[in-house]
């Protein structure tokens, strides 16, 4: 299952361990990116907190945690190479994982034919 | 992750070369008041890396020009800035500042004395390049300082292109042969293109060799009508390609130069922007024409060195960790007071390092200064480095 936020952000679900990343649609609008800042495993955060920053040359944003719950792992090859979030945005780009401590708050998020109109018209 | 929201696009101006740019791909932004192409489908860093490596076309047509017209220009001109204007010699060009009575920087432009054009109408004059969003206010201050000793008319029909980079000679000289005997900060009126370089047309430009990125490079003043034309001619050249506004911050921060509204306003001075080689010492104390300009008592007692008269300087800063430093964060000492602010960063592209530029403690400026940047509560330690960053590569002749 792939879902969507309205902050460009991707998740994909497996045995309740979310896999966070940015969208291609976000990766575009940011340009080459040179830095990410990742979260620290461990760490518990609710949804909407700053859980990472992500920043090209010309910009910087912040990371949105997309839902509540505890972080697992995060991509250090991505910190190590931050153009993988331009390469590769769903797939080797991935930021971190995160333990859901409330899976409802799936059901609010945008599925993929959603999230395709609504970055079509961002 | 947040990104930009839509402005209006219908508000803003447009160059002659808006079209242009919308059909090579290019991502417009507003800056300045207008539409303009901050990055093309090659990127910012690919474009950035082509400049330094071959020659890259920029539209820089939003930046104001005037002309000063007069046997009182020059004299005329000498009374808004702490620059010799009179003595500098035909055909050359020079970087000047704007003061407002506090010694603050109105704004930094170019300026270049021509010769009249021979058997043509037009008399010598000044050509003045300003920031584009000082032209409206720039243009007014000019006007009401020295409009009553010789004409100060604008050039809104005139277009400005820059081709920069170490293959910008080669396409220029291809195009134009003999522009190079052009030396850095020199300019002439030139015709590009015609039988010489294979086609048909012939366009009169007016051509510096100077620029905004530390290359050798071009700045081409043109007729808004042969604008579009000027730059397919320089685009079928196979070592240029169209460059945004991102590469230009990216390659003029590297070359150390500053950028009007965050490393110099009106509340800095040049001698805290540490632009003192812009300012001969013919206006300086002790020079034959010595003060004389707006703020002058403040700027010249800051360059003599009296006491207590300068208290922060423009420094350069190489982070030590792999962390960028962005605008208007907060510079620490090592003991942890607040000591100044940064006014440009980014991930330097050639450099490959976090690099910025900002104001520091006066006595805090010297090279090799330990400082923290304040990046999200964390400190992230930075040398003060001199600049440029990226070595100039300027042809001197």
């Amino acid at each position: 299952m792939i879902k969507y936020t309205e902050d460009h952000e991707w998740l994909t679900i497996d045995n309740n361990i979310a896999t966070v990343g940015i969208t291609h649609h976000a990766q575009d609008a940011l340009g080459d990116v040179v830095f990410v800042d990742l979260p620290e495993v461990g760490k518990t955060f609710e949804p909407k907190d700053v859980a990472g920053v992500v920043e090209s040359v010309k910009a910087a944003a912040d990371v949105y945690m997309p839902v509540s719950g505890e972080i697992t792992e995060v991509n250090e090859a991505l910190r190590a190479d931050p153009s993988l979030a331009n390469s590769d945005p769903l797939g080797a780009g991935w930021f971190f994982k995160v333990k859901l401590s409330n899976p409802a708050e799936l059901d609010a998020l945008m599925d993929e034919t959603s999230y395709t109109t609504f970055s079509a018209n961002a | 992750m947040t990104t930009p929201s839509a402005i209006a696009a219908d508000t803003l101006l447009k160059t002659p070369l808006h079209d242009l740019h919308v059909s090579l791909g290019a991502r417009m932004v507003p800056f300045a008041g207008y539409s303009m192409p901050v990055q093309y489908p090659s990127g910012l860093m690919a474009e950035h890396v082509h400049t330094r490596s071959g020659a890259g076309l920029f539209d820089v047509s939003h930046m104001g020009q005037l002309r000063l017209v007069g046997p009182d220009a020059a004299a005329a001109f000498e009374t808004l800035m702490p620059v010799d204007v009179l003595d500098l010699p035909m055909g050359k060009q020079r970087y000047g500042l704007l003061l407002n009575d506090e010694g603050g920087v109105i704004d930094d432009l170019m300026f270049i004395k021509r010769d009249a054009v021979n058997g043509g109408g037009n008399s010598g004059d000044i050509l003045v390049i300003v920031n584009g969003a000082c032209k409206v206010a720039d243009i007014a201050h000019i006007q009401a300082r020295i409009g009553m000793r010789c004409n100060v008319t604008p050039l809104p029909q005139m277009a400005l292109l820059a081709l920069q980079g170490p293959q910008a000679i080669t396409v220029m000289q291809r195009l134009s042969p003999g522009i190079e005997k052009l030396v850095f900060m020199s300019g002439a009126r030139v015709s590009i293109g015609g039988s010489a370089a294979g086609s048909a047309q012939h366009i009169e430009c007016f051509v510096t060799r100077s620029g905004y990125t530390g290359e050798d490079g071009f700045e081409i003043s043109v007729h808004e009508m042969q604008a579009e034309a000027l730059a397919h001619a320089l685009l079928a050249q196979p070592e240029v390609k169209p460059i945004g506004l991102g590469a230009r911050n990216s390659l003029r921060l590297e070359a150390g130069l500053c950028l009007y509204g965050n490393d110099i306003d009106n509340s800095t001075t040049p001698v805290e922007a540490q632009l003192n080689w812009a300012m001969q010492k013919v206006r300086r104390t002790g020079g034959a024409r010595a003060g004389g300009f707006p703020g002058a008592p403040k700027v010249l007692a800051q360059l003599a060195g009296d006491p207590g008269t300068l208290t922060r300087k423009r420094v350069g800063l190489v982070a030590l960790e792999r962390i960028p430093v962005r605008d208007h964060t907060e510079l620490r000492d090592t003991a942890g007071n607040l000591i100044g602010e940064v006014t440009s960063g980014l991930l330097g592209p050639s450099i490959d390092k976090p690099v910025a530029m900002g104001y520091v403690n006066a006595q805090l400026a010297a090279p090799g200064t330990r400082v923290n940047a304040i990046v999200r509560g964390k400190p992230v330690p930075m040398e003060v480095a001199p600049m440029p960053f990226v070595p100039h590569r300027y042809f001197r002749g």
